[in-house]
């Protein structure tokens, strides 16, 4: 671990600011309990989902229908059966633990709710802080459903439950620029009379367009345009005018300033 | 127009003189582009391109303030400055360093709280057989019906483990019921200590109250037998989680000239690493205990001696690490 890096707390509790030695600092947005819960249904689900593949996979690639009818049956269980429930199990619980150490803090809940966890200098946590932080799901889960935990995140500055204070590391979001943004945001940068804001609103809405409804599409990049003072003139009546919107939108994007 | 004391010209010349470096960077970092065949020269390239990079967020920051721009640029920064800075990947030397140097200098630390835990411990053995010695009834508390049933017949619940499943299933499943015994008697120090105190206790009652109905049965002796060759890493293992999860809950009661939370990450940090070094001992108790433990071809001596030379190693490496060689350093790696 850098010591040399070291954190401001209480500038602003939302951010995470740390200060280089180099004289740089930065700051991390602090994912909420929304964001939290968000990611770990979505892991929840995808966990419960493997699990569940395995043991009837599996299960039906080893043994036949007849022997299957049994794997149900926990007073008189073959030991077959219970190495598959075993690591059936297994699967359901090192899935926090492998996948993080693996995408250095992310799992695929993690990256889909857009969060990740990094220790308190922002840096890429290490095995044994995530162990840590895993084994303390023992406490976090008491007395169910995460009540513990939740209670912590609720109360806390950095929204963190136990296991992040035991072993220092911060769910924050993960705003990450992705380098095939690179070429969008230089020309944007170098064409556009767009402001900063506007610059990032334009690429967020663009990214996002394949997720929106068609109307929340025309709704979002209306407003867009008039925000701008583009005038459009897109006619209400005009067949796939989403798509005539996105043009006029990529036309921005691609410095063709239409103010 | 000018932004930030910079002209639209000179913003257009300064993106096109540095974008292909940080892509190049990029690519670097993400294993894209090929690194510099020499170490010495791949450093020097790589520092260099860290400077430069600082001095380019550095002025992205004063001329477009928070654009996506100095976002991408900060995250370059980061992954640059997470790659300059971490650790070399040593994996045998930090082990080595962890087994010989760390664990024995933190055990020696922790000292109290091993005492503390170890009397704990004894004192619910000593309940627990004075509970059921004077009052037998009370061993259903701890004991199921099955095995109460099983004593009252002149048998131990033991005696048929072989029958029921095989020894390298036998060991899987009590060395993993162990490892979750001995996380949860340390996690819950988290609780001020109080979870710990509760497992600790419990496992000496039900130990005692088991050994007090078997002597009730005259069957001590065997149930000695069964336990002597694995319960001395075992319940060794047991004491260490609990003595690392009471120095959790002493972190949080007297954090001494540290704050609360300043206090429970050393601790968790430094309990932390004796739980890694030790916990993974339970695979030895648990071979143990399906392979030789009801296995009636041991005698009772070769039980003493492999429960007794277990332990003994155990607690060698736990307390002195494990042995060095003379031309090995002692330095951290």
């Amino acid at each position: 671990m850098n010591e040399t890096m070291s954190t401001q707390p209480g500038q602003d509790d939302r951010y995470l600011h740390i200060q280089t030695p180099d004289g740089l600092d930065y700051r991390l947005e602090i994912a909420n309990m929304g964001a939290r819960s968000h990611a770990f249904l979505i892991d929840w689900h995808i966990r419960l989902l493997i699990a569940t593949a395995w043991l009837f996979g599996m299960g039906t690639a080893l043994f036949s229908l007849s022997e299957l009818e049994s794997i149900f049956d926990l007073d008189d269980m073959a030991w077959p059966f219970i190495m598959l429930w075993l690591s059936t199990l297994f699967i359901y619980l090192f899935y926090h633990i492998v996948l993080e150490i693996v995408m250095g803090g992310r799992t695929p809940g993690k990256r889909m709710a857009g969060v990740k966890l990094v220790t308190l200098q922002g840096k890429t946590p290490g095995a044994g802080a995530i162990i840590l932080r895993n084994v303390f799901r023992l406490i976090d889960a008491l007395p169910g459903f995460y009540a513990i935990g939740l209670i912590c995140v609720g109360l806390t500055r950095h929204h963190v439950r136990i296991g992040d204070l035991a072993s220092g590391l911060v769910l924050v979001y993960d705003d990450a620029v992705k380098q095939k943004e690179l070429q969008q945001m230089t020309r944007l940068a170098m064409h556009s009379e767009l402001s900063n804001d506007d610059q990032a609103l334009l690429i967020d809405l663009l990214k996002r367009w394949k997720q929106l409804s068609r109307d929340t599409r025309i709704q979002y990049a209306r407003h867009f345009l008039q925000r701008i003072g583009h005038d459009a003139h897109i006619p209400a009546t005009e067949k796939k005018h989403d798509k005539t919107y996105k043009q006029v939108l990529e036309q921005l994007l691609a410095g063709e300033s239409g103010q | 127009m000018k932004q930030g004391g910079m002209s639209k010209q000179a913003l257009r010349e300064w993106l096109n003189t540095r974008k292909p470096d940080w892509e190049t960077i990029e690519n670097t970092l993400n294993g894209r582009a090929p690194a510099p065949p020499r170490a010495l020269t791949n450093c020097r390239e790589q520092l260099s391109a860290y400077k430069q990079v600082m001095n380019d967020l550095s002025l992205s920051r004063r001329v477009n303030g928070n654009a996506l721009i100095t976002r991408y640029l900060e995250n370059l920064f980061l992954k640059l400055n997470e790659d300059i800075h971490k650790p070399s990947q040593q994996l045998f030397e930090q082990l080595g360093y962890l087994f010989q140097v760390e664990t024995p200098l933190l055990m020696r630390q922790l000292k109290t709280s091993l005492i503390s835990a170890l009397l704990i411990f004894c004192a619910g053995i000593a309940a627990g057989w004075f509970m059921v010695d004077r009052f037998p009834d009370l061993a259903s508390l701890f004991a199921s019906a099955e095995m109460i049933n099983k004593v009252h017949a002149g048998e131990l619940w033991t005696d048929d483990l072989l029958n029921i499943m095989p020894s390298s299933f036998l060991s899987f499943s009590i060395a993993a019921n162990n490892i979750a015994v001995s996380l949860t008697a340390f996690a819950l120090g988290a609780l001020y200590g109080v979870g710990t105190l509760y497992i600790l206790g419990l496992n000496g009652l039900m130990l005692g109250a088991v050994f007090a109905f078997t002597a009730h049965y005259g069957m001590a002796d065997r149930l000695f037998e069964f336990v002597i060759a694995h319960g001395v890493v075992e319940l060794s293992v047991i004491i260490i989680a609990g003595a690392m999860g009471l120095q959790l809950g002493e972190s949080l009661i007297r954090p001494g000239n540290r704050n609360r939370l300043q206090a429970f990450q050393q601790s968790c940090r430094n309990t932390g690493i004796i739980m890694l070094v030790s916990v993974p001992f339970l695979l030895l108790a648990g071979l143990i205990e399906g392979y030789i433990s009801p296995n009636d071809s041991y005698s009772m001596a070769t039980r003493v001696i492999i429960g007794v030379v277990s332990g003994l190693v155990f607690w060698f490496i736990m307390l002195f690490g494990w042995p060095r060689r003379h031309s090995s350093s002692s330095g951290q790696p």
